[in-house]
């Protein structure tokens, strides 16, 4: 949130406001005057996306709070009652539900694009971690609100995923046990989930006004991954990157309305809607759609211990992204041979999805295998000896010269 | 401002080390209560008190579900062909060999009490299912034979065994 501030407010109130707070020049300087590459495509619409759905969530969850009980007994039966007799209840609920999903989407966008233009390099390594930060809490919020529910599978997910951390040798039971508060997932887990995920998403927060803040020194990317050399090189963010952010986040709305108001339980899990039974698992258990590729490389891997670590370091890989990838061209836009990697490795990633809603057995074990190797070769093989070998196109001189055409 | 510095040790020097330290004692001495707040309180303890189960109605091949500390508990009458086959087993071919005697209670063959968690994640298996006549864990598939021993699939251990014993022939008490 640097840049020189021009901010001279008009009216006396503001100026003596200004002079005692300079809260209107911060904004000024980050959302007005900023300037911002002049060839951002839609891909960078995200960033605002994002930011506008945890706006939602927020006050959506706030809402739900109001009605929802967060015990075993009741839990069940209070979403039921926002269902049917709470004023908008389902609209709310709806809206909180599908705007996780859609936020979800959000970001694996914004990750993809990261990836694709190479936004996590130097200068930005810190502004990738912290990203990468975002989308673990998103993921620790998402499975907890999802456990709020107290329906089969809120039960057995977080059965499934707590008991994740018993693959820890030696001190796994106890961790576990100290997790749910019980010898089983039960009330007092439910409460502290509830505790928590109320609190999260403001910790999401604050790690998002962290991310802005290392945006606004480093500067954004862009499709060309050169930095901006002259003025002629950028736009002020205010009309420019304001109005194009404003459209595609009505567009994305759209969709979301779509799923909210036409199939609002499209994404989610019929048995959901069964009350929690400790003593009954359900024939299937697959999480969220989100979760998808990570249950995937968890069930692909026939070792408890391996496959537990396979899924944290499937995440946690990315934080290293910055370092594994070994090239010195950013864009993946001038890297012929990253590109199909890239993509391939996209459809490894949609893939594994896909295969984490199978059952496990015949083919779709082998090919979980498969893409799950794919997958990590990706990171620790591919990455760091494509900058070794690969030889990618000439850069343009400037941006407006990407955009302009050399005369320019 | 001006700071005056000098290399002898001050007064200064010994209060800075002192509360220093006297900090971190509370900080380490409040994060016991913090943490320990989460593991389970005195009511989910006093609540895992041993319980009485009469096997008497349980008929043979029946296997039944009790709960004990909310977990459940199988208890499996087992039929001789079932018997047999948990004991015909060659061992060294298991992934966590435990002969058939160490599952159960000596003289009581047919009684196999076992905690009903899938040693992978904590599903709970279904009964009289899979290649092993025994357990079969509908999570990730794995799959438990008629001493709730783990043959096939992710899960590392065989279905632990509770605590219990024999009260009288047609009764036990767990915990
Ligand atoms: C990062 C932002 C958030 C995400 C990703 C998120 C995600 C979720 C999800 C997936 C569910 C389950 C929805 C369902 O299947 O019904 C849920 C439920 C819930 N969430 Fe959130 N949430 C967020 C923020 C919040 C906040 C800030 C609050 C409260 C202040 C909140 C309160 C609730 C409540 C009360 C429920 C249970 C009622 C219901 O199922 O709709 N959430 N959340
Ligand atoms: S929990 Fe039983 S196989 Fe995973």
């Amino acid at each position: 949130m640097s840049g020189n501030s021009t901010y001279q407010p008009q009216s006396k109130v503001l100026q003596w406001f200004e002079k005692r707070l300079p809260i209107g020049g911060l904004i000024h300087s980050s959302f007005v005057a900023y300037p911002t590459p002049r060839n951002l495509n839609y891909w960078w619409t995200f960033g605002g996306i994002l930011s506008m759905m945890l706006g939602i969530q927020i006050v959506t969850g706030i809402v739900l709070a109001m009605h929802y009980t967060p015990h075993v007994d009741l839990a069940f039966k209070s979403v039921e009652a926002i269902m049917r007799d709470v004023n908008y209840g389902w609209l709310l609920r709806y809206l909180h539900a599908n705007g996780a999903a859609m936020f979800f989407l959000a970001v694996y966008i914004h990750m993809f694009r990261g990836i694709y233009y190479g936004s996590y390099k130097e200068p930005r390594e810190v502004l990738w971690i912290l990203g990468v930060i975002i989308y673990l809490l998103m993921m620790a919020t998402g499975f907890m609100g999802y456990v709020l529910v107290w329906g089969q599978m809120s039960f057995w997910a977080a059965t499934v995923i707590t008991n994740l951390f018993s693959a820890i040798p030696g001190v796994g039971d106890t961790i576990v046990t100290w997790l749910w508060g019980g010898y089983a997932v039960g009330n007092p887990t439910l409460n502290r989930f509830y505790s928590l995920h109320y609190l999260l998403p403001f910790v999401i927060a604050g790690v998002v006004i962290l991310h802005v803040w290392a945006l606004h020194v480093a500067g954004q990317n862009n499709p060309t991954g050169i930095e901006p050399k002259s003025e002629r090189d950028t736009v002020p963010f205010t009309p420019y990157a304001t109005v194009k952010d404003g459209f595609f986040m009505a567009c994305f709305l759209i969709l979301y309305c779509w799923f909210v108001f036409y199939v609002p339980n499209f994404l989610g899990h019929p048995d959901n809607y069964i009350p929690a039974n400790p003593a009954v698992t359900p024939a299937e258990i697959v999480p969220e759609w989100y979760y998808l590729p990570f249950y995937a490389i968890l069930r692909s891997i026939p070792d408890k211990l391996l496959g537990v670590v396979a899924l944290f370091g499937s995440i946690l890989i990315l934080a290293f992204l910055p370092w594994l990838d070994t090239s010195h061209v950013k864009s993946g836009r001038y890297r012929p041979l990253f590109k199909q990697f890239f993509w391939l490795w996209v459809i490894v990633c949609i893939g594994l999805g896909w295969l984490g809603s199978k059952p496990p057995e015949g083919i779709y074990v082998i090919m979980s295998r498969l893409f799950t190797l794919y997958y990590f070769a990706f990171f620790i093989v591919i990455l760091p000896l494509l900058g070794i070998f690969e030889k990618t196109k000439p850069l343009p001189n400037s941006i407006s010269e990407s955009v302009l055409g050399a005369k320019a | 401002m001006t700071t005056v510095s000098s290399a002898e040790h001050t007064r200064r020097d010994f209060l800075y080390i002192a509360t220093g330290a006297v900090g971190a004692v509370g900080a380490a001495a409040a994060l016991v209560p913090l943490i320990a707040q989460m593991n389970p309180d005195a009511s989910t303890i006093a609540a895992g008190a041993p319980i009485d189960v009469d096997l008497a109605p349980i008929a043979d091949g029946q296997i039944i579900k009790v709960f004990w500390r909310s977990k459940p508990i199988f208890i499996s009458h087992r039929t001789k062909k079932e018997i047999d086959e948990a004991k015909n087993v060659a061992l060294a071919s298991l992934p966590d060999p435990e002969p058939d005697s160490e599952r159960v209670k000596a003289g009581h063959d047919q009684w196999l009490v076992v905690i009903g968690i899938c040693t992978h994640l904590g599903c709970i298996p279904l009964a009289h299912q899979g290649e092993f006549d025994g357990w079969f864990c509908p999570c990730h598939g794995s799959q438990y034979d008629t001493a709730g021993r783990i043959r096939k699939g992710p899960a590392p251990k065989n279905l632990p065994l509770p605590p219990y014993k024999f009260v009288s022939d047609t009764k036990i008490q767990i915990g």
